[in-house]
Formats: C-alpha cells, sequence, structure tokens
C-alpha cells in the first residue's frame, strides 16, 4: 500500500517559490490500478517522482508498505526503489545496450548472477511479446516496442508497484491500445499494482480502477472510476468527464438544445424516441457521446422546429435527460 | 628532391621523427585521460542538475581547468620545465616533453569528456535512479557507456591537438617531426624539409582521424548499421 499524506513539493526560486503541488493526500491499494489525471502543468509529474523519492517532497510523507521513505538512508532508498518499477514517456531506454541487455539492468544493479539474469529477462520478453527483438538495440525499434522493452525491464527485478509516468503519451492510439492491454493484463497475473500518470480520459476509463483528478497542484477529486464519470462533482474532473463545451461547435443559433448524457442507459434510442413521440425532424449539430459499462456519458447538441420545440422539452423531461436550451 | 633529405633519410633521421612524434601523442594523450576523464566527469556530474551536485567543487575545478587552457601552449612549456625536472628528473628531450604534454593536454581532455557526459539522456540517467542505481554505478554502467562514441570522437580531437602540441616541443628539446622541420629546415634554410615534415604530419593525421571515427561509427548502437 502506498500512502500520501499531506505531501508538498515547492522549487525555490529567485523571488519565492514555485508550488508544483501541494497537500496532496492519497492511498494506492495494493493489486489496484490508480489513475492520476490532470491537465499539464497540474504537478502530475512531481507527484510521481515523489512517490519513489525521484523528488524529495518539501513537506509531508510517503509510506510504502508501512515504511516512510523519508526516514530511510541513503542506501536503503536505493534497496525500496529497485521494488518500484518506473516507466517514462520516453521510454529512457541505455541506447548502447540492445533490449535483453536492458531488461537485465536491474538485475545487474541488485546483484544477480549474470544467468539469472539473463533468464529473467529472456522470460520478461515472452510476457511482453518481445522475444524476436532481444537483440534488437533501441534505435532499431518503434514506439510501441520500446515501451514494451521499458515496461519487460521496470519489471525485472519483480517490483509490487509500478509507475507510468505519460508513458502512452507519445503512442498513437492503436499502440496506446496495446500498452494499456498489456499494464491490466500484467496487473491481473502479476498482481502488480500500478499507478498510471496521464492527461488522458480513455487511458483511465480504459483500465483505471481509481482515479484522483488534480487541479491547481492538488487533488480535487478521488474516488471509482465509474463514480466519477457518472457524477462528477469538482469542475475540472466535469471537464474531464464530459466534453468539453469550448470543443462544442458554436451554435448561436436559436432553436439549438444540448442534451447532457450523464449515464443514461445508452441501450436506449433517445434520439429515435424522440422524433417518432413528437413526431418531429431532428437536426444533430454536434455529438460527442462516450459510453463507459454500458451507459452514456457526453452531450449532443440538437436542433428541432420552433412549433415542435414544447414536445420536445418534455419529452426530455418525461425521460430524465438533462438539458438547457442555446 | 634535394640531398640533404636523402641524407636524413638514409641516417634514419626522419623515420625517427615520426616514431617520436607518435610515441610522444599517444603516451601524452594516455596520461592526458588519465587525469582528464575523472576530472571530466567530476565536472560534469557535480554540476547544477547533475547526479552528485556539489558547486563549489564544480567551480574550483572549473577554474583551475580554465587557468591551464588559457596558457598558449609555448608558453605552459616553458613554464612547465622545472615540474618536468621534479617530475622525471630532466627538463630536457622527450621524457620532460611529455610531462609538459600531459600538463596542457588534461584540462582539454577534462573539457572534451565533459560534454560528452553532458550529452547523455537526462531521462535515462533519472530511469537508472528510479531503478535504484547508485551515483559511483551511474557513472560505471550509464554515463560512459551511454557517452562512449562521444568520447571516441573526443579522444580523436584530442590526439589532433596533442600532437600540433608536440611538434611545437621540437623548439625547446623535444624530438619528432617539428624538432626536424625547425632544426634541417626552417634554421638551415631548406623548405624541402619543412614541407616533407608537414606533409607526414598531415598523414599522421588523417590517419588517427578516420580510424577514431571509424572505430566510433562502429561502436555507436544508436545508428543503424
Amino acid at each position: 500500500m502506498i500512502e500520501i499524506k499531506k505531501l508538498s513539493k515547492a522549487y525555490p526560486l529567485a523571488d519565492g517559490e514555485l508550488i508544483a503541488v501541494r497537500d496532496i493526500d492519497l492511498t494506492i491499494n495494493d493489486g489496484e490500478i490508480f489513475g492520476i489525471i490532470g491537465l499539464s502543468g497540474a504537478g502530475k509529474s512531481t507527484l510521481v517522482r515523489c512517490i519513489n523519492f525521484l523528488e524529495r517532497p518539501t513537506s509531508g510523507e510517503v509510506i510504502i508498505d508501512g515504511q516512510s521513505l523519508g526516514e530511510l538512508s541513503k542506501r536503503e532508498l536505493l534497496k525500496t526503489r529497485q521494488n518500484i518499477g518506473m516507466i517514462f514517456q520516453g521510454f529512457n531506454l541505455l541506447e548502447q545496450r540492445n533490449v535483453v541487455k536492458n531488461v537485465c539492468y536491474p538485475l545487474e544493479i541488485a546483484g544477480a548472477k549474470r544467468a539469472d539474469a539473463l533468464r529473467r529477462a529472456v522470460e520478461l520478453l515472452e510476457l511482453v511479446g518481445l522475444s524476436d527483438k532481444a537483440k534488437a538495440y533501441p534505435s532499431q525499434l518503434s514506439g510501441g516496442q520500446k515501451q514494451r522493452a521499458a515496461i519487460a525491464r521496470a519489471l525485472a527485478a519483480n517490483p509490487k508497484y509500478l509507475l507510468c509516468d505519460e508513458a502512452t503519451s507519445a503512442l498513437d492510439p492503436d499502440t496506446t491500445a496495446s500498452i494499456l492491454e498489456l499494464m491490466k493484463r500484467i496487473n491481473r497475473t502479476l498482481g502488480v499494482t500500478i499507478v498510471i500518470i496521464t492527461h488522458e480520459m480513455r487511458v483511465i476509463d480504459s483500465i483505471c480502477d481509481r482515479v484522483a483528478v488534480l487541479d491547481n497542484h492538488t487533488v480535487a477529486e478521488i474516488g471509482e472510476v465509474r463514480e466519477i464519470f457518472s457524477n462528477p462533482k469538482s469542475e475540472i474532473a466535469r471537464r474531464f468527464v464530459l466534453p468539453e463545451k469550448r470543443n462544442a461547435p458554436n451554435v448561436t443559433e436559436n432553436g439549438a438544445i444540448r442534451i447532457i448524457f450523464n449515464g443514461e442507459n445508452s441501450d436506449k434510442p433517445i434520439i429515435s424516441n424522440l422524433v417518432t413521440e413528437c413526431e418531429t425532424a431532428v437536426n444533430i449539430l454536434h455529438a460527442d457521446t462516450r459510453e463507459l459499462d454500458g451507459k452514456a456519458f457526453g452531450q449532443m447538441i440538437i436542433r428541432v422546429r420552433d412549433e415542435d420545440r414544447e414536445r420536445v422539452k418534455s419529452f426530455l423531461t418525461e425521460n430524465n435527460l438533462n438539458f438547457n436550451e442555446i | 628532391m634535394s640531398d640533404i633529405l636523402v641524407q636524413l633519410w638514409e641516417k634514419g633521421v626522419l623515420q625517427l621523427g615520426i616514431w617520436e612524434t607518435v610515441y610522444m601523442t599517444f603516451i601524452s594523450a594516455a596520461f592526458a585521460y588519465i587525469i582528464g576523464l575523472p576530472l571530466g566527469i567530476i565536472l560534469s556530474i557535480t554540476d547544477k542538475g547533475g547526479i552528485c551536485e556539489l558547486v563549489w567543487l564544480n567551480r574550483l575545478l572549473g577554474i583551475i581547468v580554465n587557468v591551464f587552457r588559457s596558457i598558449p601552449f609555448v608558453i605552459l612549456m616553458v613554464a612547465m620545465l622545472p615540474a618536468a625536472k621534479l617530475i622525471v628528473g630532466t627538463s630536457l628531450g622527450n621524457k620532460a616533453m611529455i610531462v609538459t604534454l600531459i600538463i596542457a593536454a588534461a584540462p582539454y581532455v577534462a573539457r572534451m569528456a565533459e560534454s560528452s557526459v553532458k550529452e547523455v539522456d537526462k531521462g535515462v540517467i533519472e530511469a537508472a535512479q528510479a531503478m535504484g542505481t547508485s551515483s559511483f554505478k551511474i557513472i560505471c554502467k550509464v554515463l560512459i557507456p551511454e557517452a562512449k562514441p562521444s568520447l571516441i570522437v573526443g579522444g580523436v580531437i584530442s590526439l589532433v591537438t596533442i600532437l600540433g602540441y608536440s611538434a611545437m616541443a621540437g623548439t625547446i628539446g623535444g624530438g619528432g617531426l617539428g624538432m626536424i622541420a625547425i632544426t634541417y629546415g626552417y634554421q638551415r634554410f631548406n623548405n624541402d624539409i619543412i614541407w616533407i615534415c608537414v606533409l607526414l604530419t598531415v598523414i599522421i593525421v588523417q590517419l588517427i582521424q578516420e580510424l577514431g571515427m571509424f572505430i566510433s561509427r562502429k561502436t555507436d548502437k544508436r545508428v543503424r548499421n
């Protein structure tokens, strides 16, 4: 279990200080995939670096399995870090070592025998699906392959935790999906607790169990992913969950209605029902919805004839849909 | 070709000159690296943002290196003769020249090594730290291996610079092609000899350069072979 208590990190500046994160309280349970989402500059990267003390917090505590990292000696801290794997947006593989030697690296550091390290590395490359690239150098790999190699390396020393700092942000959507799939598999089969830092909602909704939403350098909201999706309380969570208003086309025409899907049953053919029941024609100006566990989230902007408007409004009210007129 | 040139060749003076130049250059470079490489690594890791940030030490070493690097070699060479006498027991000949070459080249090598080590991706160093690597092991397992191709290129540049210095040593009692060009060429008004020495030096530089770059390319795994 990772407990973060009242954690703050500030960097001294010539005039005052730069606050990266402040008053963070989080508990990450064993075996879960925990997401931390925030806009760029919200302090996510600093927060994840505080978890393994790559950045020493200005105040507060990080407690891993009951041990506060701040109380550890330098040597003990290095030992603890071997139990926390980490992967990065930029992959950060050793460019002058081939893939299998990269995976051996943490084992060398931990003092494993060469033969044992090699056996373990081969095993891990099998797990991440990179056996055929064992002898390749990082410069010969694609982004997705590099991240697979980095994941194998991060897992080499059998860590209990895996920290992911924007690990899929440099990858295309297909590759992102396959890397996320791999992380999920690692979590389920090896029981590794995973902490994911991201600015992308789809990363959170595809694999995370719980999520903390960062805003203004601190935690704005924390909870089950499903719960946050269906009922975002903070402004920032709403912005992540509901497609943003500023992304919607600038609808200025009168007669447009914005329907908000706040976790309605997506099986229900709302628009189709609306057309038949109100006997009207609907023009969809904009739609941005996503489905999560069979529920629909998002918004849709439609336009109807003026004479049908009242009927449409009462239909929407009867069906418990949030809407407003533009 | 002038008679004197044939004579010099027949007496083996030219051959000896080539050998002395090569030997002084490589011996000096080897010792300059023994001092300069660790110094360069210390300069890079103690700098702001380095893995062992220690700014006062960085400043101090930086100043010492700069002082030695700002003295023109002809002056440093003469100034260091007493030091040579202290270390090798004589202020004459190749041995003494090697000492002065090392003193002049080590700070240069340190700066070359420092810049090579600083080229190593910060992210890779961070990843190594995240895996629980001690600073010493980061130097041995990350900084030096990752900077290797660049260090080799730096080595080539340093060798060529030391070779140039070694020619100047010919003016105050060192051997080598520089000495031949000055004593047999310049002082006896024989331009042929000067040009032959220039040509031979150019050939040696080309060989070092091409061979060094070939090794650097071969060892660099970042380029697809």
